[in-house]
C-alpha cells in the first residue's frame, strides 16, 4: 500500500469504488436520498470502463434489470433507500429463488413511508431479513466506516457470487455522506470471487443441480451455448417448474442451508475490548462508532465493558453471540430503531444472560454520552 | 413442417403444456417460433423473457435461453439482459395484464428508450391465469369475474400506447391469421429498436365462457369478423370504421437504438 492510494472519500463513493474493484460492470437504479450519489458516481464511472449504467423507471425495474444483467454473467448492483427498498423486495425474492448473484445497497433513512428522507435510521434490519415473502435466508452486511464500506462492498459481491444469492448492503446515512481518508488497497491485493461456470458441456448441464464438492449449482451465462430455463417458480434440477412437494421442500431447504450451513465463511464481525469484559454492547454501523467512544469513556472510569459489532448482521452470528452471552453479565443492544436486532440477540443470548435494548427513532444519532448514561443507569 | 418446428425448438420433454384445450396461446407461440426459424437464427443467440400469466408460461417450453420472470417485469429483466449482452436477440412474451396493467410503465419506458427488444403481447382480453378477471384490454361492458355487471373501464389500445411511447415498429395480428403473426415477429426482430406486436388471441375458458362467445373455433371466427387489414381500413369511409380493429403493420419509424447510443458514449472515452 502506498501513500498515493490514500484518498478522502465519501461513503457512497467508497461503495462504488468497492463495487468496481469487485468487478461490477452494470448498475441500474432509481434516485433516492440518501443513496443517490451511488447512482450518480456509477453513471460517471461505468461507461469509462466499458460498463453500463441505466436509470430505470422505478426500483422494481432496477432490480429486475440487474438480475437480467447478472444472468448474462455481468456483475451487477443497485442502490436505494427506505421506500425503494420496499419495492426491491419482489426482485430480491426472485434472485433468491433463481439463484442470481447481485448486490442491493440500502442506505437507510427514517420511516415508515417517506419518513425522514435525510436523517439516519436503522429501521430496516427486519425488512432486510424478512422483507421478501416466503421462507428464505439472506446475507446482509453492515459496514461502519468509509473504508469498511469499500471492503464490505467487495465482500458483498464475493459472497453473492460464491453462494449465488442476492446480498444486501445496509448502510447508515451518516456514513454514506461522511468523508474519511481511505487507503485503497492495490487491485492485486484484493481477493475476488467469481461464480463457478459449468464444468460439464451443455448436453450434461443441469442448471440447478449441485455437483459434488460444490456449494451451489454451477452457473452458465445466457448466450454461451447452455440454453436453460430460469424461473421464480419452484423448479427441479433442470429448471422446469414443478408442484412436486418433495422437490419444493428440497429446493427451499437447499436455498436456506447453503447460507445457514456456512456461517463461518459468511459471518464477519469485530470484537472491541471484549477480552476482560463483564458487560457488552452490541451495535452496528454508525451506532457502533458512538458505542466505541462510550466504551472508552466507561473504561477510563474503570468499567469492564466491550462491544461485539456484527458486520454480517444476517445470517446472525449465532456462535459468537452465544459465546459472548455465556461470558458477560449483560448485553446491551444499541440501535436507531425500537429494538429490531434486540429481538434477534434476545433469541440467541436471552437464555444465558440479561439482554437490554436502547433505541431511538427521531432521526438523530445515538450519542456516546447517551450510551454512557444508559450503561451507568440502565 | 409443424412437427419439425416442435422437435427443433421446443423442449419436448416439458410437453404437454398447461394450456386449456382451445386456448390460442399455442398458435401464437408456434407463429413466433416459425419466425425465428424463417430468419435462421442460432438458438444460442436467442433469449426469450416472459412475465407471469398463462401466456408467459410459454418460455418454459422453448429450447432457447429462457427467463420466466415476475408479474409485469419481463421488459425490465429483458432490458438488463439486452444491455449487458447486446449480441442476444431478446424477445419478450407477455399477456395483456402483464404488459399493460402491472407492467404498463415498463412498456412505456422500454418503448421510449427504443431498446432493441421484440415484444409480443398475447392479448386475450382477460386475466387467464388467475381465473378470468377483467384486464386493461377487456372491452367496456364485457364481463369478468371481477366485473360481474360488466366492465366500466375503457379498454386500452396497446398499439397506440406503444407508438406514442416511442416504439419504432408496431403491428397487430390475430390467431385467425397466424402467418401474419409470424411475418410481424420477423419484422420485429429485424427492426433495430423496440418492436411491439399485439397478437389477438382467445381464452375460451374464461373470457369466452363469461361472455358467451362460444367455443374456440367460433371465437377465432369472431376475431376474423372484428378485424380489418390496415390498407382496407383506410379505404373505408369514416362512418364505417367504427368498432373495427385494425391489423397489419401500423407504424414504423427510424430512430437510433438505445444501446447503439450507449456504445457511442463508451467509445467516446
Ligand atoms: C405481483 C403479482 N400480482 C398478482 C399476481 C397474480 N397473477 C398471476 S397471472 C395474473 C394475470 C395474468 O393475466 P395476463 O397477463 O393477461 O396473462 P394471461 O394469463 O391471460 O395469459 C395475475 C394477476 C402475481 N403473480 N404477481
Ligand atoms: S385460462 Fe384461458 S388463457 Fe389460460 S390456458 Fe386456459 S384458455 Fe388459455
Amino acid at each position: 500500500m502506498t501513500e498515493n492510494n490514500k484518498r478522502l472519500m465519501q461513503g457512497n463513493e467508497a461503495c462504488v469504488e468497492g463495487a468496481i474493484a469487485a468487478g461490477m460492470r452494470f448498475f441500474a437504479g432509481y434516485p433516492i436520498t440518501p443513496s443517490t450519489e451511488i447512482a450518480e458516481i456509477s453513471a460517471a464511472k461505468l461507461p469509462r470502463i466499458g460498463g453500463k449504467f441505466i436509470q430505470m423507471e422505478d426500483e422494481i425495474a432496477s432490480i429486475s434489470a440487474i438480475i437480467g444483467a447478472s444472468l448474462t454473467g455481468v456483475k451487477a448492483m443497485t442502490a436505494t433507500s427506505g421506500p425503494g427498498f420496499s419495492l426491491k423486495q419482489e426482485g430480491i425474492g426472485y434472485a433468491i429463488m433463481a439463484e442470481v448473484p447481485c448486490v442491493i445497497v440500502n442506505v437507510q433513512r427514517g420511516g415508515p413511508s417517506t419518513g425522514l428522507p435525510t436523517s439516519p435510521a436503522q429501521g430496516d434490519i427486519m425488512q432486510a431479513r424478512w422483507g421478501t415473502h416466503g421462507e428464505h435466508s439472506i446475507i446482509a452486511l453492515y459496514p461502519s466506516t468509509v473504508k469498511e464500506i469499500f471492503d464490505t462492498t467487495i465482500r458483498a459481491f464475493n459472497l453473492s457470487e460464491k453462494y449465488r444469492t442476492p446480498v444486501i448492503l445496509l448502510m447508515d446515512e451518516v456514513i454514506a455522506h461522511m468523508r474519511e481518508a481511505v487507503d485503497l488497497p492495490d487491485i492485486s491485493e484484493i481477493k475476488i470471487y467469481n461464480r463457478k461456470k459449468p464444468s460439464v458441456g451443455p448436453e450434461e448441464y443441469k442448471p440447478y443441480k449441485v455437483l459434488k464438492g460444490n456449494i451451489v449449482p454451477e452457473m452458465a451465462n445466457i448466450g454461451e451455448g447452455y440454453r436453460y430455463h430460469v424461473t421464480g417458480l419452484i423448479h427441479d434440477e433442470s429448471g422446469a417448474p414443478t408442484n412436486d412437494n418433495r422437490i419444493a421442500e428440497e429446493l427451499v431447504l437447499r436455498l436456506v442451508n447453503k447460507i445457514e450451513n456456512n456461517l463461518d465463511d459468511i459471518v464477519y464481525y469485530e470484537k472491541y475490548e471484549l477480552d476482560d469484559a463483564e458487560e457488552a454492547i452490541v451495535a452496528f454501523g454508525a451506532t457502533a462508532r458512538s458505542a466505541k467512544s462510550a466504551i472508552d469513556t466507561l473504561r477510563a472510569k474503570g468499567r469492564r465493558i466491550g462491544m461485539f459489532r456484527p458486520i454480517t448482521i444476517w445470517p446472525s452470528p449465532k456462535k459468537q453471540l452465544t459465546e459472548l452471552a455465556k461470558k458477560v453479565k449483560r448485553i446491551m443492544v444499541v440501535e436507531m430503531n425500537m429494538g429490531q436486532y434486540l429481538l434477534e440477540v434476545e433469541r440467541i443470548a436471552g437464555k444465558y444472560t440479561e439482554v437490554l435494548g436502547y433505541g431511538r427513532v427521531n432521526g438523530e444519532l445515538v450519542t456516546p454520552k447517551e450510551i454512557v448514561r444508559f450503561v451507568e443507569e440502565g | 413442417m409443424g412437427n419439425n418446428l416442435i422437435e427443433k425448438y421446443y423442449r419436448t420433454e416439458r410437453l404437454p403444456h398447461i394450456w386449456c384445450p382451445g386456448c390460442g396461446n399455442g398458435i401464437v407461440l408456434r407463429a413466433i417460433v416459425k419466425a425465428i426459424d424463417n430468419l435462421g437464427l442460432n438458438k444460442d443467440d436467442i433469449c426469450v423473457v416472459s412475465g407471469i400469466g398463462c401466456s408467459s408460461r410459454a418460455t418454459g417450453y422453448l429450447d432457447f435461453n429462457t427467463v420466466h420472470t415476475t408479474h409485469g417485469r419481463a421488459l425490465a429483466f429483458a432490458t438488463g439482459i439486452k444491455l449487458a449482452n447486446p449480441n442476444l436477440h431478446v424477445i419478450v412474451i407477455t399477456g395483456d395484464g402483464d404488459c399493460a396493467a402491472i407492467g404498463g410503465n415498463h412498456l412505456i419506458h422500454a418503448a421510449r428508450r427504443n431498446i432493441d427488444i421484440t415484444t409480443v403481447v398475447f392479448n386475450n382480453n382477460i386475466y387467464g391465469m388467475t381465473g378470468g378477471q377483467y384486464s386493461p384490454t377487456t372491452p367496456t361492458g364485457d364481463k369478468g369475474t371481477t366485473a360481474p355487471y360488466g366492465n366500466i373501464d375503457p379498454n386500452f389500445d396497446l398499439c397506440e400506447l406503444a407508438k406514442s411511447a416511442g416504439a419504432t415498429y408496431v403491428s397487430r395480428s390475430t390467431v385467425y391469421g397466424a402467418n401474419m403473426i409470424t411475418k410481424q415477429v420477423e419484422e420485429g426482430i429485424k427492426n433495430k429498436g423496440f418492436s411491439f406486436i399485439e397478437a389477438l388471441t382467445i381464452c375460451p375458458t374464461y373470457y369466452g365462457r363469461k361472455n358467451k362467445k362460444g367455443d374456440a373455433p367460433e371465437m377465432i371466427n369472431q376475431l376474423k369478423e372484428m378485424t380489418i387489414n390496415v390498407d382496407a381500413y383506410y379505404k373505408l369511409p369514416q362512418e364505417k370504421r367504427e368498432g373495427r380493429i385494425v391489423i397489419g403493420e401500423l407504424y414504423r419509424v427510424q430512430r437510433e437504438e438505445y444501446i447503439e447510443k450507449y456504445n457511442r458514449l463508451i467509445n467516446s472515452f
